[in-house]
């Protein structure tokens, strides 16, 4: 937990950093109008990097206790995440209906081992769903791949 | 002003069409408040882009709707299952699970339906009369008095929050840094794009509800290894009616936790406090106080009352003040501002049709949502009986439609993703997400009132101390500010040992 902790905040510092140094860059003064565009980022980065030192500090002389996450309690969240990443990534190219059936019935037969009618009902029918709600009622286009194309949206 | 103004507000509640977009709004909360992973605020989150098209009134009616929905799921899932869905529902696992337990989860849920629906209830009618009052009064109002307002909203996360003070910050600031991101739209200039196109847009906060509420909660639910043993719900008209006749003799924790969730309520984050406070009180004033935590009715009905009316109440300051008090209100103000409305007193104004149809909806949406929930227990219980695995890749790929459709634009799906890293981690590290939120939404209000006042006031920051509402504002929100460090300190002088940190943080 305290390592988490420690990093974080030193994420957060350097973020600060960051943004006090764009802010700089445009000006965080007095222009002619008013104060300049940098003039509240430029603060909002000294507070987070002091406040982000506090918490550092605070961190740094806490005992560390309970890990942020155990080995064991880690894998079911990655089994989560990074189908979820490839997803997001197959949208690109294989739009989003087809990307999130792809999805769906991966991870019902592999996360869930579910029967295979259950995960080609699943994998067709919420997409399918989808694709009418959004596409023919309320009109709320979303990103379509080869397939859509080939049957003419 | 008054009876006129709500007449007019019923006219239009009561058109067909916007009865049934509240009963679908009321249906849609439900079944998102119930859902893990998806509550009030990223539920109203991704259905905020299909009202794009709709008139405003109706639209906010869908949105406020679902939020009562999602309000009333969340006691279905504290009572049958233990889960609480929101924070605040978690003080109504104490006794409504060891009730359902024991065969009277009909009863249960009936005194927690029964008494959401008194709070939210007790709320409107002071909206109704109030509202006007402080929008009025907020008509008076120039940039230093909301920029005063503003600072107090975010000192009251950090002074009241009940978490670590600095994490909560921490938080606020990272909120405005980020809606900082971008176009200035005061001079025309960009701010910490770095070159990149994409950063230009900068960051929504309806994108980043949806993945730190929902794609957030989702990895903690399943890291905690959530597994759904719920009990039968056991209810029907008989157990309904029975419990009716018993509620009436609690009438005076109905009257104290309608009062305590009005007055934290209204300010941001009150609503966790609310139930917690409430249940407190009621335990006290109990003449079995032993009871409690094993199965008392009246520990379902004091938390319950005390949520709704803080969940109502927190749409007092959104129409008035234009700033939210609480996640859910902060996305239905994104709404308003693209719907083409402004948030703030001039609404009641400009727009009566729009306020006091909002305000006569609460009414009919919470009537509706009482009894729809109350007949359709067993079809949203079953909900949760969905697997798992079947549960979580729907949520992820209704949230990756929702934050697409904000802007029609692929980076939003990431920016969903990352912000779901984001809200898991800092969900862990108890870095608060209701003021990182509530900060995304006001940035640029709050930046554009600090500027006008530092405009006004040719620099000088005295300009929010010398105005007396302003200053009056500021000084309690400055006190908010040094709270966490006066109280440990305050303790020390009159020698009292140190309190455990309180359950509730939102």
């Amino acid at each position: 937990m305290r390592a988490a902790d420690l990093a974080t905040a030193s994420l957060l510092i350097l973020l600060g950093g960051v943004v006090v140094f764009d802010s700089v860059r445009i000006g965080i003064g007095w222009g002619t109008d008013g104060p300049k565009s940098g003039f509240f980022p430029f603060w909002l980065g000294v507070l987070m990097i002091a406040t982000c030192g506090a918490i550092l500090l605070q961190a740094w002389r806490r005992a560390a206790q309970k890990p942020f996450v155990t080995r064991e309690r880690l894998a079911p969240v990655l089994t989560v995440l990074w189908p979820a990443t490839a997803m997001v990534v197959l949208i690109q190219p294989a739009g989003l209906y087809v990307a999130s059936a792809l999805y769906i019935g991966f991870y019902m037969r592999w996360g869930g081992r579910h029967g295979w009618t259950a995960v080609v009902l699943c994998a067709v029918g919420i997409p399918l769903v989808t694709f009418l709600a959004f596409e023919k009622w309320f009109l709320v286009p979303m990103p379509k791949g080869p397939l859509e194309t080939w049957l003419g949206y | 002003m008054g009876l006129e103004n709500i007449f007019l507000g019923f006219q239009i509640a009561i058109t067909p069409f916007n009865l049934f977009v509240a009963v679908v709004g009321i249906m849609l909360g439900t079944i998102i408040g119930v859902l893990p992973g998806l509550g009030g605020a990223n539920g109203v989150a991704i259905l905020l882009p299909l009202t794009f098209t709709m008139p405003p009134t109706s639209a906010i009616i869908l949105l406020t709707s679902l939020y009562w929905g999602a309000l009333f799921g969340g006691a279905i899932t504290s009572v049958l299952f233990n889960i609480p869905g929101e924070p605040w529902s978690v003080a109504t696992t104490f006794d409504g699970y060891p009730l359902a337990r024991q065969g009277q989860g009909g009863q249960a849920l009936t005194a927690a339906f029964t008494s959401s629906f008194v709070g939210a209830l007790f709320s409107t009618v002071l909206i109704t009369f109030f509202a006007p009052l402080l929008a009025e009064i907020a008509l008076k109002f120039g940039p230093p008095e909301f920029f005063a307002i503003q600072l107090l909203t975010f000192s009251s996360f950090v002074g009241l929050g009940g978490g670590d003070p600095l994490k909560s910050l921490v938080s606020i600031v990272l909120g405005f840094i980020l809606a900082a991101v971008g176009l200035d739209i005061v001079t025309g200039q960009l701010r910490m794009t770095f070159g990149f196109v994409d950063l230009m847009k900068g960051f929504d906060f309806i994108v980043a509800v949806i993945g730190l509420f929902g794609i957030g909660e989702i990895l903690l639910s399943v890291e905690e290894g959530l597994s759904f043993k719920g009990t039968r719900t056991g209810m029907n008209l008989r157990v309904v009616l029975d419990t009716w006749k018993i509620l009436p003799r609690y009438w005076r924790t109905f009257v104290r936790g309608s009062f305590i969730g009005f007055w934290m309520g209204f300010k941001p984050g009150g609503a966790t406090p609310a139930s917690f406070m409430s249940y407190a009180f009621a335990k006290r004033f109990s003449k079995h106080p032993e009871r409690f935590g094993k199965g008392e009715l009246e520990g379902v009905v004091a938390p319950e009352t005390a949520a709704h009316a803080a969940g109502v109440a927190a749409i007092l300051p959104m129409i008035t003040l234009g700033i939210p008090g609480s996640p859910t209100a902060a996305v239905m103000l994104g709404g308003l501002i693209i719907w083409g409305l402004q948030p703030g007193p001039l609404l009641f104004q400009e727009k009566p049709d729009f306020v006091w149809g909002l305000i006569a909806s609460m009414y009919t949406g919470n009537i509706i949502g009482v009894l729809m929930v109350l007949a359709f227990v067993p079809f949203f219980a079953a909900i949760l009986r969905i697997p798992f695995a079947i549960l979580t890749p729907l949520i992820v790929v209704v949230c990756a439609v929702g934050s697409y459709a904000v802007h029609n634009s692929m980076i939003d799906i990431w920016y969903m993703l990352i912000f779901g890293v984001v809200g898991y981690v800092f969900k862990k590290l108890d870095y608060p997400l209701a003021p990182f939120v509530l900060a995304l939404v006001l940035g640029d209000l709050a930046e554009n009132a600090l500027r006008q006042s530092l405009i006004m006031s040719q620099g000088s920051l005295a300009i929010f101390v010398t105005r007396p509402i302003a200053g009056a504002i500021t000084a309690v929100a400055l006190f908010f500010f040094v709270l966490p460090v006066l109280t440990p300190w305050w303790r020390r002088l009159r020698g009292t040992p140190a309190q455990a940190p309180s359950a509730g943080k939102t």
